[in-house]
């Protein structure tokens, strides 16, 4: 346990130690704001936050990936990995103790967009429970797509490749849930399939949450997508970390 | 405290170390001689647990390398080629997050600080970043951090690759005054320091160990300086 806390806990100072979270942070910030606005957060006169959340994936699948691009690549390619993996750390523990860190990085990006509840709250009368309910399903897949970028750091040193790899990944993930693709495949599927591949899109579980529903097989999806894609991340460097 | 047996690592055609065995005993100095891509840093690594065997294996405190790598980790203090560290990090974190994962803590680990600082002479770039450290500073902190537990056994990846004269003397001198208690294997191509610090050496070529002797030993058989003993070594081996 020392070892991942050890692990967590410099890789959560790394962020700040560097530009690299307060550009993310803002980056992050102004793009969330200006999706929401942008698609007529008052015009619309509903005190809800699906505005917000509707944009969240597309975001998500940019600003996740420049997230996770340097936790492996970057210890891989200055060599860092040698004086970590040499410590009495596991693998699994440092790939959880890094992930866990990015992903409560990502949960701090998710805290500061606390204005927009707050300006939704004081213009009107909103359900509470759906807005947590869409906090919890933004923050898994924060978690799902953090995964997909934590193996595809492991996979290459190089992070611009990493990064593009993730984004691809992802946005697979998101894409093959969405109405016009299920529509285009419908044409050139069989039913069971499509309904294989929305099922195993990001879209369907995240929707369902936002609607404030919280299901166990949406946090097992989420659970599921995050432990497979660590278990690969975890085995991939072990085949890799000294190529 | 290590024994070696019969270890094998191949990197896909290329066999970089090819079934070497030796033993080394506590107040032991090995020095692991050999020219460039002889297979000295892949078997230090698979010392360390960094990577793993392809065949055989190694006993380090009585830890198999393979069944327990953990605890080999706990007993070792390892300098990597290049002593790579977190560059965004200054050393005083650096060095805390060594004691984090090693879990030195509350006194203990200001006792270990306090001891490692002074002995490393780091104090001057406690509080800098590494990334703004000379090469020199950055071998000294990875010193640091491979001592800072004060390790039985202690595989150093060209310790003074980059120092000065000057700081490559302090480490040669941190090293023999560590050698009586320790098991150190240091890695060079400077056969000044085989003969300063070394009690023992071994030269390896192409993953084989082709002489494992005393320098003094190997001075006198062949009758010439380590510089011509060890370019006779390599030189016969390339052309047979």
């Amino acid at each position: 346990m020392h070892s991942f806390k050890a692990v967590f806990k410099r890789e959560l100072k790394g962020y700040f130690a560097t530009p690299i979270a307060y550009v993310f942070l803002v980056i992050f910030l102004f793009f969330a704001g200006y999706l929401t606005f942008r698609d007529g957060f008052y015009e619309i006169r509903q005190a809800d936050m699906r505005a917000f959340f509707s944009n969240l994936p597309l975001l998500f699948v940019f600003m996740v990936p420049s997230t996770a691009m340097r936790l492996w690549a970057e210890e891989r390619k200055s060599g860092s990995i040698e004086i970590l993996l040499t410590l009495p750390v596991t693998i699994p523990q440092a790939v959880i103790g890094k992930f866990i860190a990015a992903w409560c990085f990502l949960g701090i990006a998710l805290v500061l967009t606390f204005p927009v509840p707050l300006v939704v709250c004081y213009l009107g009368d909103p359900d509470e429970g759906l807005i947590i309910s869409g906090y919890i399903g933004s923050f898994l897949l924060a978690g799902g797509f953090l995964a997909v970028g934590t193996f595809f750091s492991a996979l290459s040193k190089n992070q611009v490749i990493s990064f593009i790899l993730s984004v691809v990944a992802c946005g697979i993930l998101v894409y093959a849930g969405m109405p016009t693709t299920l529509d285009y495949l419908s044409n050139i599927l069989p039913a069971p399939a499509v309904s294989v591949i929305e099922n195993m899109s990001i879209q369907m579980h995240f929707h369902s949450l936002l609607k404030g529903v919280i299901e166990f097989r949406d946090i097992a999806y989420f659970f599921i997508l995050i432990i497979g894609w660590i278990a690969a991340c975890s085995i991939i460097l072990d085949e890799r970390k000294a190529s | 405290m290590i024994s070696v047996k019969e270890l094998r690592r191949t990197f896909g055609p290329i066999v970089a170390v090819d079934d070497i065995s030796f033993d080394v005993a506590k107040g032991e100095v090995l020095g692991f001689l050999g020219p460039n891509g002889a297979g000295k840093t892949t078997a230090m690594r698979m010392l360390a647990c960094f990577l793993a065997p392809d065949s055989g294996t190694a006993t380090v405190c009585g830890h198999d390398i393979i069944a327990e790598p953990v605890a080999v980790r706990e007993s070792i203090g390892y300098l990597a080629e290049n002593a790579p560290a977190y560059g965004e990090m200054t050393v005083a974190g650096f060095l805390n997050f060594i004691c984090d994962a090693r879990r030195i803590a509350g006194k203990a680990k200001k006792e270990a600080l306090d001891r490692i600082v002074p002995m490393c002479a780091v104090g001057s770039v406690y509080h800098q970043t590494i990334d703004t450290l000379s090469k020199g500073y950055r071998r000294r902190v990875g010193l640091a951090q491979a001592l800072i537990h004060d390790p039985d056994v202690l595989i150093l990846d060209e310790p003074t690759d980059g120092l000065d004269p000057n700081q490559k003397h302090e480490v040669r001198l941190l090293i023999n005054k560590m050698a009586k208690d320790k098991c150190i294997i240091v890695s060079t191509h400077i056969l000044e320091e085989v003969e300063e610090v070394c009690t023992r050496t071994i030269i390896i070529a192409s993953g084989k160990i082709l002489v494992d002797s005393t320098p003094a030993l190997l001075k006198e058989k062949y009758h010439c300086s380590l510089d011509e003993v060890f370019r006779k070594v390599t030189r016969t081996k390339k052309s047979a």
